[in-house]
């Protein structure tokens, strides 16, 4: 009886949280999605977006979130993976129970000190020896790249080390080295853990706001190189929801709608890479 | 606050059209915004408490000194795009400018931009201080601030020969200025009536000018009543 209690209990309490995404999401298209028939698709999905005087085109900051999430995961990526695989197979026990608590110490340094160190080493850094004004597509994906390692190392990591002893021990009785054991058996069979790794890190990147304020320079104008500023989704609701009334509060809203959608096609895409032999 | 030790004042920040909705959702007794009303909220109350100048600022090692008008105008809606085209140095412009909706990019634009649009390539910031900073560390930069924030990290610009200075902006020489407005929505009484009071009071506005705004006093009344 007492047994049964709890587990209803947990039913509930792991409901609620269910419920709340869907709660959220409907009131994001609720709010948003009129405004986008009322406006027009095309309209919508124009470049021009000066909202207080009945511009709504968000296309600029679709291919800016774009740019910046890609950038993020061409610079995260390589370096994460490579990050796990030293931590789960070269490192020495003493190194690795330095590294892995510092490594994930740097998903518990807020977003706004990231956006700090970018607007006062990697701004003027870049401005310096690339050109342009700093604040930029590079400057971004720099920073969103630091930032998303946290997440991609210590779930790949976790889905290197749990692959069986025996698959390594084959390996190496076939003649293979070190490193071939790594590429043609650990990766193999940690694939989907790698996946999933890096779907959790993009999704952190294309959400990820306040830093990308700070550094990405917020221009309306699709970028023409990786040195022209850029402006993301998340960055035009943060900074215009303060002020925003009427159409431009529903058009701030419809991003959002536009934001969820790319995240959950994102997300179909990526499962669908992991699930394809 | 030591004189009224039992009334309480909670401020929130938030914007000019925040700051007018929450006075017309009676969500707070009084409003404050840094633009003009728009036709549609003319039915608030409106009381001046000071007035800001519009400081063009750029980096302190730029050597210019002074644009016109319509060269300002040409800069920020992107037909002129560097410096030596208003006999600067052969260096590109970034423009740094404030998001859609914030009352200080609207004061700019009623004020100095007329029918121009304000090009799409700026770099956008969402606050004075943001905007401050970036010119502090950026040299090519030109970007527009409240006057009162103007420190020595930032370079402030005559326009048409007229600087930026507090003389200037009581003569009315220099024209980029706006008012900081409280609003209520219905006739102000008791506290709400009193803190307006207080305001206007030549004791506050000694505070106000000292954090280099224009008392409301100096300024002749014709400009300030709307």
């Amino acid at each position: 009886m007492k047994e049964r209690t709890s587990e209803k209990i947990l039913l509930i309490i792991s409901f609620s949280a269910i419920i709340s995404l869907l709660l959220i999401t409907i009131f994001i298209f609720v709010q948003g999605m009129p405004l986008i028939f009322k406006v027009g698709l095309k309209n919508f999905f124009s470049t021009h977006w000066a909202p207080t005087k009945g511009n709504f085109g968000i296309l600029s900051m679709i291919v800016g979130s774009l740019l910046v999430t890609f950038g993020a995961l061409i610079i995260g990526v390589p370096l994460s993976l490579a990050c796990s695989i030293f931590l789960a197979e070269f490192a020495p026990p003493p190194v690795q129970k330095i590294l892995k608590p510092i490594i994930e110490l740097l998903a518990g340094i807020p977003s706004v000190v990231y956006g700090f160190i970018g607007i006062v080493i990697l701004v003027p850094l870049i401005r310096n020896t690339l050109g342009g004004s700093g604040f930029s597509v590079l400057t971004a994906s720099i920073i969103l790249g630091i930032m998303i390692l946290p997440t991609i190392v210590s779930i790949s990591y976790d889905s290197l080390v749990a692959v069986p002893q025996t698959y390594r021990e084959g390996s190496y009785a076939l003649g293979a080295t070190k490193w071939q054991t790594v590429l043609m058996v650990l990766f193999p069979s940690a694939r989907s853990g790698i996946i999933a790794a890096i779907i959790l890190g993009m999704g952190r990147a294309i959400g990820e706001t306040m830093a990308v304020i700070m550094i990405a320079g917020n221009a309306l104008k699709i970028p023409g190189s990786i040195l022209d500023p850029v402006r993301t989704i998340t960055s035009t609701i943060a900074l215009e929801l303060g002020y925003s009334t009427g159409d431009h509060r529903a058009a701030l809203f419809a991003c959002g709608s536009i934001l969820f959608i790319i995240i959950v096609l994102l997300n179909i895409i990526a499962i669908k890479i992991a699930r394809r032999e | 606050m030591a004189k009224n030790p039992n009334i309480k004042i909670n401020v929130q920040g938030g914007g000019s059209t925040a700051g007018i909705q929450a006075v017309f959702n009676k969500t707070c007794a009084i409003g404050t915004s840094s633009r003009y009303l728009e036709p549609s909220e003319q039915s608030l109350h409106t009381y001046t408490m000071a007035i800001d100048g519009i400081a063009i600022i750029i980096h302190p090692s730029n050597p210019i000194t002074n644009l016109t008008h319509d060269a300002l105008k040409d800069i920020f809606s992107g037909r002129i795009t560097n410096w030596k085209d208003v006999g600067g140095p052969d260096k590109k412009i970034i423009i740094v400018t404030r998001e859609e909706g914030s009352g200080t990019r609207g004061a700019f634009e009623d004020l100095i931009m007329h029918k121009t649009a304000i090009s799409d390539a700026c770099l956008v910031q969402d606050s004075n201080g943001a905007i401050r900073e970036t010119i502090a560390i950026t040299p090519q930069a030109i970007g527009y601030i409240s006057a009162g924030l103007v420190d020595e990290r930032v370079k402030p610009l005559s326009i048409d020969d007229i600087y930026p200075s507090v003389e200037n902006f009581e003569n009315g020489e220099y024209k980029f200025i706006r008012p900081f407005l409280l609003l209520t929505k219905d006739e102000p009484t008791g506290v709400v009536k009193s803190f307006i009071e207080y305001i206007l009071s030549s004791e506050a506005q000694k505070i106000l000018q000292h954090e280099g705004l224009i008392p409301v006093s100096i300024i002749n009344n014709e400009r300030t009543n709307l």
